[in-house]
């Protein structure tokens, strides 16, 4: 269920983290390009339209009305209840990820708004532990979804993911089962749930929330998917096609709606949100 | 079937073998024979009470996949009096690793389904080794949909080593097929009962295992990710497979601490595979038992209780002073 994930380059080359400094190599085109350019389009490259991966808090910056976030459920935390150690222990791995983000976990929770309409939102952070979910995580999403159905407000999930987390066993497996039973009752209520697919989305992440919104919605050239490509190569032992989970290839498949690029995404998010409040109860 | 044994298994097995021979011969006249297979059976009792009181998660693992351990349809055969298999996802093919139909449990009419593996080689191939593809998922959805409309409650037997990764797979979406069944299960308005009958791996099995009360063989496992898999991605060495099955602890004991599990059921000495009826017997009695209290219960009530068992699954610490 937790994969790992490559990056679309070739294996062993490092990804290329944002530098200080006015000018950056894109990841994809590998084209040097000018920070504030970039920055100014929302992280996308200028050159080839490549998605920058980006932390949560600035994908709520650049999706809802400015200052109108207010984050709930920022006092959850992890605990190690495997006393898990690999090559490292959890707790450290939680330690590092926390001073990396500076966040508690890998996703973060709140009401906004978006060209006004009030909103409810869950946005993960691949940034931490690979946006992986435990049961933090887990608790978090469902509890957004739950908030939704309090205030009658749609609710939004941006997922960037590599699926369940491991280190939390069965029991970060168990959240699929929870997030996807808050979000029955949301459906129940007549609330609209709009997921917002990034690059990447699998695992078990993908085969919950994800892929329940009633709109899904895809940052172009994400990674989306159940098993990882590894895993599938080593399964059938045959290459893959080229742009294989690719959201483009979902779009082709009917697996999501539409893909929609970052600087498009907010007036694209006002229309469904305009569109599907009409038929919401609201208030009742 | 050929009788297949583990490592940890072999000395019990040999010790038996020599019983066997040892009783092959007795007549009931010679005296000193008679002690000899009466001690040879108690020190087979000893070894054997030794080593699976002393099992590691490891050892559970493989006999949660050993090859002789009873199957879906084994238990069907032996705990369900009529069995009327149905097919397809009415989408687009029918998929074998899953497996769905009417049966009767005591008199009582139930929809099952399950997740089967193949005992030979044309049977595992036909059965994708237990590893379903989406069309698998939805056929069981498709099922319970049925099991609600007629008001009949749901059976589901786990035993997958996970969801099949493929490219047809994940053309035809095996993630929403999952994601969907997690939806539909926690809001299905009929009792689902579950059953972790071998191998739960992931969110294969977790697709077939949202219910009211969720039963669990004793040597069965469940987890987030096989030992393999956990092993090949934490430490890049399969070889640590050992390892991962102890830290992720995923048998049916530890599981029932954490509250994913609520009840074990035993199984005979030296594991299922070892006499299937009898594992079923008390499988079969444990089912009768659960089903006949969730169907006391009204089905609103019934539903809420589903969604706080899952809503409260988790350990997490919430600090004090914070906002939220």
């Amino acid at each position: 269920m937790a994969i790992r994930l490559f990056r679309r380059k070739e294996e062993g080359e490092k990804r290329i983290k944002i530098p200080e400094g006015m000018w950056i190599k894109c990841d994809a085109c590998l084209e040097i390009i000018y920070k504030p350019e970039v920055e100014r389009n929302l992280n996308v490259c200028p050159k080839c339209n490549y998605h920058f991966r980006i932390p949560a808090m600035e994908r709520i910056r650049s999706a809802t009305d400015e200052g109108t976030f207010q984050e709930f459920g920022d006092d959850l935390e992890s605990v190690d209840m495997l006393t898990f150690t690999d090559t490292k222990k959890y707790t450290d791995r939680l330690k590092e990820s926390k001073k990396k983000t500076g966040r508690k976990e890998a996703v973060i929770t709140g009401t906004a708004k978006i060209n006004g309409i009030d909103i409810v939102l869950s946005v993960l952070d691949f940034e931490f532990l690979g946006g992986s979910m435990g049961c933090v995580v887990g608790e978090k999403v469902a509890a957004s979804a739950e908030v939704a159905r309090e205030l009658a407000r749609p609710l939004l999930i941006f997922s960037a993911s590599g699926g369940a987390r491991m280190q939390e066993g069965t029991l970060s497996l168990m959240q699929m089962a929870k997030t996807s039973a808050a979000l029955a009752r949301l459906s129940d209520d007549h609330l609209p749930f709009i997921s917002v697919l990034t690059d990447p989305t699998t695992g078990g992440v993908a085969a919950s929330f994800a892929m329940l919104g009633d709109i899904i919605i895809s940052e172009p050239g994400a990674l989306i998917g159940f098993a990882g490509p590894r895993v599938i190569e080593q399964t059938i032992k045959q290459k893959l096609p080229e742009g294989f989970q690719r959201a483009e290839f979902l779009l082709e498949h009917g697996m999501i709606d539409m893909i929609v690029e970052r600087t498009r995404l907010k007036p694209t998010l006002t229309q469904i949100l305009r569109f599907l409040a009409r038929t919401s109860p609201q208030g009742s | 079937m050929i009788l297949q044994y583990l490592d940890f298994e072999k000395p019990i097995i040999d010790l038996e073998n020599r019983l066997e021979q040892l009783r092959r011969v007795d007549d009931g006249t010679d005296k000193n024979l008679r002690e000899e297979i009466a001690k040879l059976d108690k020190k087979i009792g000893k070894i054997r009470k030794e080593v699976f009181s002393n099992l590691t998660r490891w050892q559970i693992t493989q006999l949660a996949r050993h090859p002789n351990r009873p199957y879906m349809l084994d238990y069907v055969n032996l705990c369900f009096k009529t069995f009327l298999e149905i097919h397809g996802d009415r989408a687009f093919r029918d998929d074998p690793p899953v497996v769905s139909g009417f049966a009767e449990l005591e008199g009582e009419r139930v929809l099952i389904i399950g997740q089967q593996k193949g005992r030979n080689t044309t049977e595992k191939i036909r059965r994708n080794f237990g590893m379903a593809n989406p069309e698998g998922y939805r056929k069981a959805l498709r099922v319970m949909k049925l099991a609600e409309k007629f008001r009949l409650p749901v059976i589901t037997f786990i035993d997958t080593p996970g969801a099949f990764p493929g490219i047809g797979a994940e053309e035809r979406g095996q993630s929403e097929a999952i994601a969907r069944n997690l939806l539909e299960m926690a809001r299905l308005k009929t009792p689902i009962l579950v059953v972790v009958i071998g191998e739960g791996g992931s969110g294969g099995a977790l697709a077939l295992g949202v219910g009211d009360e969720i039963l669990m063989m004793e040597y069965a496992i469940y987890s987030v990710i096989s030992p393999e898999g956990c092993a090949s991605i934490l430490w890049r060495d399969t070889a640590r497979a050992e390892t991962a099955a102890e830290m992720m602890k995923i048998t049916a004991v530890d599981l029932k601490k954490f509250g994913v599990v609520d009840r074990i059921i035993p199984e005979p000495l030296g594991g299922a595979h070892r006499d299937h009826k009898a594992a079923a017997d008390v499988l079969k009695i444990a089912m009768v038992e659960s089903l006949s209290s969730l169907r006391g219960l009204p089905i609103p009530q019934l539903l809420d209780r589903r969604y706080a068992k899952y809503r409260d699954i988790g350990l997490l610490k919430r600090k004090a002073g914070s906002t939220g």
